[in-house]
């Protein structure tokens, strides 16, 4: 219950905070040495209502430490993480999170994945079935209720997760490489389903990819870290592309080639760096 | 077991020629003599004292039915059968699920465990006997031993290696700490359980028959150390056979069972 009242309070200060703050984050990990291993270092960043965010870095440079931090999974070794202005503690309420693996209960069927995050809040179990069914409707899965997982699709089982993840409504959708295991086909007619459930109340995003093109089709703005360990936030770009967007169209406006040669050219050296160790 | 490309009617019909093929040389070098006669002792390549005979084992079988002396015996190796799957099994998983979620409480007992699972449980019959007495308590507390540990390990091994990921997506829903429980732990760990359903089914029924073979005043076990006692061949293959289709009967119930409980896993591949 304590969940409902902060989202209450949530909801009266969300216009002067910003949704997601990251204050001087920096995370480590113990590493079986005994030493500490520094994941990312002074990592600082704002999201504002509305705003979907993308953060791209090359592998390995801690986009998904950082995005545990605003989930509440873990916890920063120094500095704050704030959820419209409160201090997060504990996990993360107001967010919703889809995982990059799969993260399905294999022993329910598709609808019964979807209605179990409204019955863990205390919906009626027939109220939660008939909106689950609703949702997948949404995502394109109208007969697909009573499959289970592994008699779907690998983009089939993204769309459950997603429904899964958007019926609770969560204030704040948190996205670790959600559509990094699919084939490029099904990245993109994921990438327009996002958009458009997205577009219809424009909940603030924090979305974790690779793929610099994914980013600037999806987002607002686009976050640079750079390679690990010690990973930090390089860059912040705007993008200026008119809504609503065709991921597979998007990309063959001259802005979107401006935008991904300025952005490239600071990721480069990045992802040489965080290579260039393995490749020698 | 189908091979993809042998049809199901073939496969069939060459499983029952085995079985043919072997009744009919046991049946021919059991009653054929291939020596002695003309005032001689014949002999034959299988002796009936000590292989009896095919029609005469099917005779006796339809005779332990007829006269509804085997019905008492089948009832008793089920019941403890039955007995020593669910009290071992209700063991197994409440302290598998103890000893998973208390790191502590496994590591300490954790050697003890493995002394109990190395000792064969044959050797713990006869204590048993002396125990619990010459009835079905025995023979039962004997399948416990043998049912305990299986589901004790695989509960055990499905609460630890619960997949981290959906753990967190379940976490991140808002499930609490019972509902992760209840939704998470418990199939995760059940799923373990019913896929070790055959050996745990198995070695509940081992333990009742070797616990009445030692001693005992009613079933299968029983019925068959009585018959070689007497070395009474023919009664000791009839009991076998039965032992056997009632084996097959129930093994062929848990494949039933476990089909409507795990259908939700992937059809497992046949290599």
């Amino acid at each position: 219950m304590a969940s409902v009242s902060s989202a209450v309070d949530a909801v009266a200060v969300e216009r002067a905070s910003p949704v997601v703050r990251l204050a001087s984050v920096d995370v480590s990990f113990p590493e079986p040495n005994g030493g500490v291993f520094k994941a990312v270092s002074d990592a600082s960043l704002d999201v504002s209502a509305h705003e979907f965010v993308a953060i791209v870095g090359p592998t390995g440079c801690g986009k998904s430490t950082l995005l545990n931090c605003a989930a509440g999974l873990l916890k920063p070794a120094t500095g704050r993480v704030e959820i419209f202005g409160a201090p997060l503690a504990g996990l993360n309420r107001n967010a919703g999170y889809l995982f990059q693996q799969d993260a399905l209960m294999p022993w329910k069927t598709a609808r019964e994945n979807v209605a179990l995050a409204l019955e863990i809040a205390g919906v009626k179990s027939s109220e939660a079935h008939e909106r689950a069914q609703a949702w997948l409707t949404r995502v394109g899965l109208k007969s697909f209720g009573d499959r289970y997982s592994h008699q779907l699709s690998g983009g089939q089982r993204k769309r459950v997760g997603l429904a899964q993840v958007l019926i609770r409504d969560p204030k704040i959708l948190l996205m670790d490489e959600p559509f990094g295991p699919l084939d490029a086909q099904t990245r993109l007619i994921m990438g327009n389903v996002l958009l458009e459930l997205w577009g219809q109340d424009k909940k603030a995003v924090m979305f974790v990819t690779h793929d610099l093109e994914e980013a600037i089709a999806l987002a607002d703005r686009v976050i640079i870290m750079s390679a690990g360990p010690e990973a930090r936030i390089i860059g912040d770009h705007r993008i200026d592309i008119a809504r609503p967007r065709d991921i597979s169209e998007v990309r063959l406006q001259p802005r979107f080639h401006d935008l991904h040669k300025l952005i490239w050219g600071q990721l480069k050296s990045e992802v040489v760096k965080a290579y260039g160790g393995e490749i020698g | 077991m189908t091979g993809g490309t042998i049809g199901r009617i073939k496969l069939l019909a060459l499983q029952a020629l085995v079985a043919v093929v072997a009744l009919l040389f046991w049946h021919f070098a059991s009653t054929v003599p291939i020596g002695g006669g003309a005032g001689a002792k014949p002999w034959y390549i299988l002796p009936e004292f000590f292989f009896s005979q095919p029609l005469k084992v099917g005779e006796r079988v339809v005779e332990l039915f007829a006269t509804g002396k085997i019905w008492k015996h089948l009832w008793i190796t089920l019941l403890e059968g039955t007995l020593a799957f669910v009290i071992g099994s209700a063991l197994g998983i409440v302290l598998g699920f103890w000893f998973a979620r208390r790191p502590l409480l496994s590591a300490v007992f954790d050697p003890y465990i493995k002394m109990m699972n190395a000792l064969p449980r044959v050797i713990l019959a006869p204590i048993f006997m002396l125990w619990f007495g010459l009835g079905i308590w025995s023979k039962v507390v004997l399948g416990v031993t043998l049912v305990f540990f299986i589901v004790f390990f695989n509960v055990y091994q499905g609460v630890k290696e619960v997949n981290p990921v959906i753990l967190s997506n379940a976490r991140m829903l808002g499930m609490s700490d019972r509902q992760l429980l209840r939704h998470v732990y418990w199939p995760s760990a059940m799923s373990w359980m019913f896929s070790s359903l055959h050996t745990s089914v198995g070695f509940a029924i081992i333990g009742a028959v070797v616990g009445e073979y030692l001693g005992a005043s009613a079933g299968l076990g029983y019925l068959i150390h009585q018959y070689e006692g007497v070395f009474d061949i023919t009664g000791v293959l009839a009991g076998m056979v039965i032992l056997m289709a009632f084996v097959l009967i129930i093994d062929w119930i848990v494949t039933v069972v476990e089909r409507r409980l795990l259908k939700w896993r992937p059809p497992v591949q046949q290599s």
